[in-house]
């Protein structure tokens, strides 16, 4: 299994972790030995076999009261912000 | 001295006042100043909060009707959210992040009346078999071979909690496994690793890794020291839709549990080829042992067994590429500098705050989920892993528990790491498959191999049957008798 430059370059636009050319050629020669050893599943028949979903085995989720739990606590969520203005979170300019 | 107590045996001192809350905590924090420096166990040590807390223990002591843990001095992995206190999963991306809540677990610990001593060192994330990918710096285990000093891995994730409960600077930790993190770790470093079954143990406010597999658990000395604080961690949290809503049984009362008729499975796949002679011997030991308490032996099979890594790798950087994409600089954590555009921020951002490991299985997972190949890996992985929760299932249907070794091999140096990730990762060939199906898993020490390192033996048991795992755990205890201590600990010289 080899991943081509461009899909590599694709991965990493979507996960957004920006990479240099050299880290994404490392990145593709260490994707590629892993899909690699992952292909050992191609052996296994898995005709008819479900898909696990979750772990739990009580799989049925208990319906609750549908009623605010939490909240009235901005200056917690807001206490680790790495840039803000009064109330909100800031960003560089999206709209210019 | 004072360090050298378990949980049970400082639980009792300190009801009968032969010691306080505030000496027995000293006692470790002083351990603390003068061993971490080297073994790097701690990333952030809390002495004055724990004496604070300790004072606070002994006037709940000296009133008498403390809860379990009232003054034990615990560490907590450092992917616990602690309230007001530094939590970093290991990350560059978290270094400044201080959590305003606190986790259940810990919170469970708290009330419970634990003191905790401070963050144990972990893999980045959770994300390591060897500790060697922490941002702040590798764990050093505290046992090394006889005659090479050289450093030696601790195991992994949660190393800086095996290293802390091994040397001594702490009574017991609390450790997360995904795919072994905390029974490798505890092999690797000559202690008990309690995994529960997937659902025992809230996962809120435990940082996510692999939200499927994740799952809390001790880290202690003794069996019944697991025991104890299991039963302070457990149970039904309406904050973690998949935490089990059943009662938390009295796990201490397990222990030393008579053995006699039990069916122990030995899963024929666990003899992989190139195990070395010395894990086969230990194992051979541990179902002597068992026979001899009245056991019955029974061969199974797993077999797909062999799937379970490269399931393990497909379902685990999945959920791990959606849990981490939190992670952006926009609310919390450390944002990159100088980016000019959004995108830019997110790309440098996660750039520069994440490890080279964090970033492949992020890359790996965005990879199997992405359009195209979700069906040819997540799905296929998914329904492999339905086959291996159905070996488990149709092996108790024979046997009442599991014994197997925990880890391949013994503790290995640093400089002995293999280049490979897939090398790497075969670590947890072992341990991987009990947490894919959700089984409820022990490593225990058994004895030293040729160079002086501890083996430890896994037990698997059945989904919620803990109890048994901590009854052939304490059986297997007292017939082998492990009481090595390693080089680097509280009050030795060397």
């Amino acid at each position: 299994m080899s991943l081509d430059p461009a899909t590599t370059r694709r991965i990493a636009k979507l996960a957004r972790i920006g990479l240099d050319d050299q880290e994404i050629e490392a990145v593709r020669t260490q994707l590629g030995g892993i899909l690699g050893w992952i292909e050992i599943l191609d052996e296994v028949n898995v005709e008819g076999v479900p898909p696990m979903v979750g772990t739990a085995v009580n799989t049925a989720l208990a319906p609750r009261v549908d009623a605010v739990t939490d909240g009235n606590c901005q200056d917690k969520v807001l206490s680790n912000a790495p840039d803000r203005e009064g109330p909100f979170f800031t960003v560089p300019k999206v709209v210019e | 001295m004072l360090t050298d107590l378990t949980i049970a045996q400082a639980a009792d001192g300190l009801r009968k006042k032969d010691f306080s809350a505030v000496e027995l905590t000293l006692a470790h924090t002083t351990a603390i100043e003068a061993l971490n420096g080297r073994l790097n166990a701690y990333i952030t040590p809390m002495p004055d909060k724990a004496l604070d807390a300790a004072t606070k223990a002994d006037a709940a002591l000296a009133v008498g009707e403390a809860p379990v843990l009232t003054g034990i001095p615990l560490g907590v992995k450092d992917l616990f959210c602690t309230d007001g206190v530094k939590t970093t999963a290991a990350s560059k991306i978290l270094a400044n992040f201080i959590p305003p809540y606190e986790s259940t677990v810990t919170a469970k610990l708290l009330k419970n009346g634990a003191i905790f001593l401070g963050k144990t060192n972990l893999d980045e994330f959770a994300m390591g078999s060897a500790n060697l990918t922490s941002a702040f710096g590798e764990v050093e285990n505290p046992w090394h071979r006889a005659n090479d000093p050289s450093p030696l891995v601790p195991g992994g994730s949660s190393g800086g909690s095996a290293a802390a409960v091994a040397a001594h600077l702490a009574m017991g930790a609390t450790g997360t496994d995904t795919g072994g993190s905390i029974r490798q770790p505890a092999a690797y470093c000559g202690i008990v690793g309690l995994k529960p079954t997937y659902g025992r143990c809230s996962r809120w406010g435990t940082i996510a890794f692999a939200s499927s597999l994740d799952q809390a658990g001790p880290m202690t000395r003794t069996v019944e020291d697991a025991a104890i604080m299991l039963g302070a961690m457990a149970g039904h949290d309406p904050k973690d839709s998949t935490s089990a809503n059943l009662p938390v049984p009295d796990y201490r009362a397990a222990c030393g549990r008579s053995l006699k008729g039990l069916r122990v499975g030995i899963p024929a796949e666990y003899r992989a080829s190139g195990m070395s002679e010395e894990i086969l011997a230990v194992w051979q030991k541990g179902i002597d042992m068992l026979r001899e308490a009245g056991c019955e032996i029974v061969d199974v099979s797993l077999p797909h067994t062999k799937y379970g890594l490269a399931t393990y790798y497909i379902i685990a950087p999945a959920e791990c590429s959606s849990n981490l994409a939190r992670y952006d600089g926009v609310r919390f954590g450390v944002r990159a500098e100088g980016a000019t555009s959004l995108d830019e921020m997110y790309e440098k951002t996660r750039h520069d705050g994440f490890g080279e490991e964090v970033r492949r299985r992020i890359l790996v997972g965005t990879y199997v989920l992405s359009a195209g190949y979700y069906d040819a890996y997540y799905l296929k992985a998914q329904k492999v892993r339905t086959l291996i929760r159905r070996d488990f299932t149709e092996a108790f249907e024979k046997v009442d528990v599991l014994l197997t070794p925990t880890a391949p091999t013994a503790a290995f140096r640093r400089d002995e790491k293999p280049v490979d990730p897939v090398q790497m990762y075969l670590n947890d060939v072992f341990t991987v498959p009990a947490s894919m199906a959700g089984q409820p898993g022990m490593s225990l020490p058994i004895g030293l191999d040729s160079q002086g390192l501890p083996l430890g033996l896994q037990l698997i048991g059945r989904h919620f049957d803990e109890e048994t795992l901590i009854a052939v755990g304490s059986g297997l205890e007292k017939a082998a008798g492990f009481t090595a201590r390693p080089d680097l600990r509280a009050g030795a010289d060397a």
